[in-house]
């Protein structure tokens, strides 16, 4: 940090680099404006599938694209209809559900371990839990979907979930190993010192730090789960999952319906979004010690 | 609980888990890359680096990573930032910001190329403001890099996101004391930026930037979308070989191509953002 | 955020541990019908009516072949029937069983396609489910630029490549389509109309001089052929929106065209070339694979499918024509009715030359029409040059056919072993 001293920031401003962001108002200004413009960047975009989701399929396929959508519901009310939907996101919901609770429950007692602990064999487990992001799933699914028939697991939620798990892992892993970096090992000895055991100060110190880094674990575990299509399309038959009953025949629809659906999908991952939004921002920065 | 055999007690259930899960499988895929039935043999290896689209996707999928991964992480660090300073509406920004991320990249693929194709928006916008007469084809295999600058665009704004909620959930953590000493030593906010908020959020960036980037070796579905048959990436190689060609040797070389510069990019991130364990400063 | 998560975890556990759905349906597992509208119209028209229920789920292949052989290898499946595409069914030639036995009743089946269906054994492993063709499709706009003589229904190549000129020089923008993406059926295009219209064989005289005029002819078609051909898979769309006038698809492909504005196109048969008019046929069929969990009611729904209701509701679910002989009702949807007659005028003219569907190749099916996309893409889009690019791909398709101990197929003679590429 430069020594600046008092005398710089009492004094002279002229010769320190100007901030580009600075709190007058022309700065204020230049900060609202990137705000909104990083906002309208983020969801022209979405609007624009809204747009071609309540649009008839005349207007999809026409040229040129109308704005504004003529809320035209025929594309959306071809789903509610379409038998087996409210099933298929049953299950979808399971499967994410035991997901996040599956990669978190293995992911966050490892992150702690990366962050706290130097242990031989830390560089392959670190290593193993990266790759499993590294390897192609549809290449995976053929081993897989034999040793889950053999072993029963498979057309069931459980059985996707532990694949699903597999890819959540990394996230969970490396998101709380990071967030435990984060939080220095003085704050756990000082609770060690007054009285807590380790659980206990880890629980009531350390945890609730964290829980962006949860949320944002949960998040990803989701998303991943919700999202995924090849591996459910194989190991799920009879109950599947939401992805796996869609999408494949989405891919080669009309356009109309591509849109109507793939708005369709993503409602509920948007709304599970919005669940947690606040708990992806820590509230509290770390007191001073 | 004896203190050394903690870090094992609490990586033993992810071990397990991804070896019966992942490793046990995945080995089956790899031996099959260096098998056939003469025994270990290098034959299909030769016959993907032979493929005269073997060059092409590695490089593409080389390049698009190269260029992606930085611009993401410079438009990832700056949304952080302004969530990070933000008072008011935070919730809201934050969540409009990762809207992105509960679209799969299939559905992105789709609105992508609603908005690039022949009969899309941009050329009804640009029809709209009399630019052009008739519609511009942005998208034909005779302009390789504007497919390659269309997907470029679409994979930013997809997943930014990702690498963004990662940042986002490292940076409360960085106290606020130290920024404000920045402050009345004369920082700018640049320096501060550069100086105090940057290295406390590497972990953060370590951890996002190695999942961005195993992530950016798999493009895939936005690819395909906006450039057909164009555009060969890795991903797509690996599954015309497992299902159209059906020859599954093939398919696994290209998997472990795919896994070699996955840790290879992966020991970089390691070493050059190194974490200093317990995060004393 | 706790409660939350114990909520979930709670919901989740509640219901694994609730009784899963235990189907007596049979699961037909399927590539054909994938359009959800299509998908829809199977599960409510044509499989409402089978006693017990049809579970049918339709698939990309790659999940399609990984649960197929998934199965396989355990030797248990839930798969009761499968249905799918001449090519994907030869591939696993070995795990069907034989329906010989299924009482077809008085139904008259095409022979040609019975023969098909054995793949090459003396077991019946697939009956005939469904048949289509491709064709080609016009906007009513275009009509106006055909040169001068040219008779619609009876095109030639040359007059094709004219008309695409003139509709490109009146419009500045070149509006023939072809579904050359990732998912275009362009493979069959070369191997089943433009190659055999100009050598009379899909093989053996790969690389002859009449090849490379087919191919000198098609790159002269490209000049006229939008460039985001390279992105459709549907041709559907493109008419649609316009971006195309004239285009070449499977008849599915189009059918959504004319469906929607049945005013505005109009369908003709493929061009001829100089030996002839070439056209490939595509045939669907229903097999029944070795680990199916309920033999009976998997030929029971088998022969239920080749009833002659069950396969003119499937012409009405699929706009896939029926493989038997079945009375065609008059209240048609606009696409059959185009459609329909194209194909009868293409198949029935004087100059057909009818190309055959591969037979033999198993698993090499893949590379096999590898090699005509790859000679498409070197020579058309990468314009290398023709004579090397035809050497080079036929010494790729003569390892290939030795590697298959595959023999000839029409419109190539017969061959005694594997089918030779001159």
């Amino acid at each position: 940090m430069r020594r600046s001293g008092a005398r710089r920031a009492a004094g002279a401003r002229n010769d320190a680099p100007r901030a580009v962001v600075g709190s007058g108002p022309a700065g204020r200004f230049l900060f609202g404006a990137s705000v909104v413009l990083l906002c309208v960047w983020v969801l022209v975009p979405i609007y624009l599938l809204l747009v071609n989701a309540l649009s008839s399929p005349q207007e999809v396929t026409g040229f040129p694209k109308r704005f504004v959508p003529s809320f035209d519901f025929g594309s959306i009310r071809f789903f509610a209809s379409f038998a087996g939907v409210a099933q298929a996101l049953w299950n979808s919901i399971a499967v994410a559900a035991l997901t996040m609770v599956m990669s978190l429950g293995l992911g966050a007692p490892a992150g702690y371990a990366l962050s706290r602990f130097e242990f031989p064999g830390k560089e392959w487990f670190r290593m193993i839990v990266v790759m499993t992001r590294a390897f192609p799933l549809p290449l995976l699914a053929l081993p897989l979907a034999i040793f889950f028939i053999r072993t029963g697991l498979d057309d069931t939620a459980l059985g996707l979930a532990v694949v699903h798990t597999v890819l959540a892992i990394p996230f969970a892993t490396l998101i709380t190993f990071s967030l435990f970096s984060g939080v220095p090992l003085e704050l756990e000895e000082a609770a060690w010192t007054l009285g807590c055991t380790r659980w206990q100060a880890f629980h009531k110190v350390v945890l609730p730090l964290v829980l962006p880094g949860i949320a944002a674990s949960a998040v990803f575990a989701f998303i991943v789960s919700w999202n995924e299509v090849f591996a459910a399309a194989v190991l799920t038959v009879q109950n599947r999952t939401l992805p796996a009953f869609l999408v494949q025949s989405l891919n080669v629809s009309p356009l109309h319906l591509k849109f109507a659906g793939g708005a369709a999908l993503v409602v509920p991952a948007l709304v599970f979004i919005f669940a947690v939004r606040r708990y992806l921002f820590a509230m509290w920065g770390i007191a001073s010690r | 609980m004896r203190a050394k055999a903690l870090p094992y007690l609490l990586v033993l259930p992810a071990t397990l888990f991804l070896l019966v899960f992942f490793v046990y499988p995945a080995l089956q895929i790899g031996v099959l890359a260096v098998s056939g039935p003469e025994g270990l043999t290098l034959r299909h290896l030769q016959t993907m680096a032979g493929h005269w689209k073997f060059g092409p996707a590695l490089r593409w999928t080389l390049l698009l990573a190269a260029v992606v991964v930085p611009v993401q992480l410079a438009l990832a660090l700056g949304m952080a930032s302004i969530v990070d300073r933000l008072k008011a509406g935070r919730d809201t920004v934050l969540y409009v910001f990762a809207i992105p991320l509960g679209l799969s990249d299939l559905a992105a693929g789709i609105i992508w190329l609603a908005i690039f194709e022949q009969s899309g928006f941009l050329n009804s916008v640009l029809l709209h403001l009399g630019v052009i007469e008739r519609p511009v084809l942005f998208l034909g295999y005779q302009n390789v890099w504007v497919i390659f600058l269309a997907v470029v665009l679409a994979e930013v704004w997809r997943a930014t996101a990702i690498v963004m909620v990662i940042l986002v959930s490292g940076m409360g953590l960085i106290p606020k004391e130290y920024d404000e000493a920045g402050q009345v030593f004369g920082a700018s906010a640049w320096q501060r930026f550069t100086r105090i908020t940057l290295p406390l959020l590497r972990p953060s960036l370590q951890s996002a930037l190695i999942l961005r980037t195993l992530n950016a070796f798999e493009v895939f579905a936005v690819v395909i979308a906006l450039g057909g048959t164009t555009l060969p990436v890795l991903m797509g190689e690996t599954y015309q070989w497992q299902f159209m060609l059906r020859d599954r040797n093939v398919a696994a070389a290209y998997a472990l191509v795919i896994l070699g510069i996955s840790v290879a990019s992966t020991l970089f991130y390691l070493r050059a953002l190194r974490v200093p364990r317990g995060a004393t400063l | 955020m706790k409660t939350t998560l114990r909520f979930l975890a709670g919901m989740a556990f509640a219901l694994v541990m609730a009784a899963q759905a235990v189907s007596a349906q049979v699961l037909f597992w399927s590539t054909q019908a994938s359009p959800i509208e299509e998908t829809q119209r199977m599960r409510e028209l044509v499989l409402a009516g089978f006693p017990g229920g049809v579970n049918f789920q339709a698939q990309d292949t790659g999940p399609f072949y990984t649960r197929l052989e998934a199965e396989l290898a355990s030797g248990r499946g839930e798969i009761g029937v499968v249905g799918a595409l001449h090519g994907d069914l030869a591939i696993y030639v070995d795990s069907w069983v034989d329906l010989s036995g299924v009482d077809l009743g008085g139904i008259a089946v095409s022979e040609a396609f019975m023969e098909l269906g054995r793949l090459g054994t003396d077991e019946q492993k697939y009956l005939p489910w469904m048949q289509a063709n491709y064709v080609m499709a016009a906007n009513r706009q275009a009509l106006e630029y055909l040169p001068e003589g040219a008779d619609l229904d009876a095109l030639t190549y040359e007059e094709l490549v004219a008309w695409a000129a003139n509709i490109h020089e009146a419009t500045g923008v070149p509006r023939f389509g072809f579904p050359a993406g990732p998912q275009g059926l362009r493979h069959r295009f070369f191997q089943g109309f433009l190659l055999p219209s100009f050598t009379g064989s899909t093989v053996t005289r790969f690389r002859s001089a009449e090849a490379e005029a087919a191919w000198e002819l098609f790159k002269e078609l490209w000049q006229h052929t939008n460039p985001a051909s390279t992105n459709y898979g549907f041709m559907q769309e493109p008419l649609l929106t316009g971006d195309v006038w004239v285009a070449f698809d499977h008849i599915a492909r189009l059918a959504d065209a004319f469906n929607q504005r049945p005013d505005d196109f109009v369908a003709f048969p493929a061009p001829a070339g100089p030996v002839g008019r070439a056209f490939m046929p595509v045939l669907a069929g229903v097999a029944v694979p070795v680990t199916a969990p309920d033999m009976e009611a998997s030929l029971a729904l088998v022969e239920y499918l080749m009833q002659p209701e069950t396969q003119v509701a499937t012409l009405l679910a699929t706009n896939f024509y029926p493989t038997v002989d079945a009375p065609l009702p008059e209240d048609l949807p606009p696409a059959a009715r185009a459609l329909g007659p194209a194909i009868n005028t293409m198949t029935s003219s004087p100059d057909a030359l009818p190309a055959l569907l591969p037979v033999g190749l198993g698993e090499l099916g893949g590379q096999f029409n590898q090699v005509y996309i790859d000679t498409f893409e070197r020579i058309v889009l990468a314009n290398q040059p023709i004579r090397t690019v035809l050497d080079e791909q036929a010494a790729v398709l003569r390892d290939l056919m030795v590697q298959a101990n595959a023999p000839c197929w029409l419109p190539d003679e017969p061959s005694v072993g594997a089918c030779p590429v001159d």
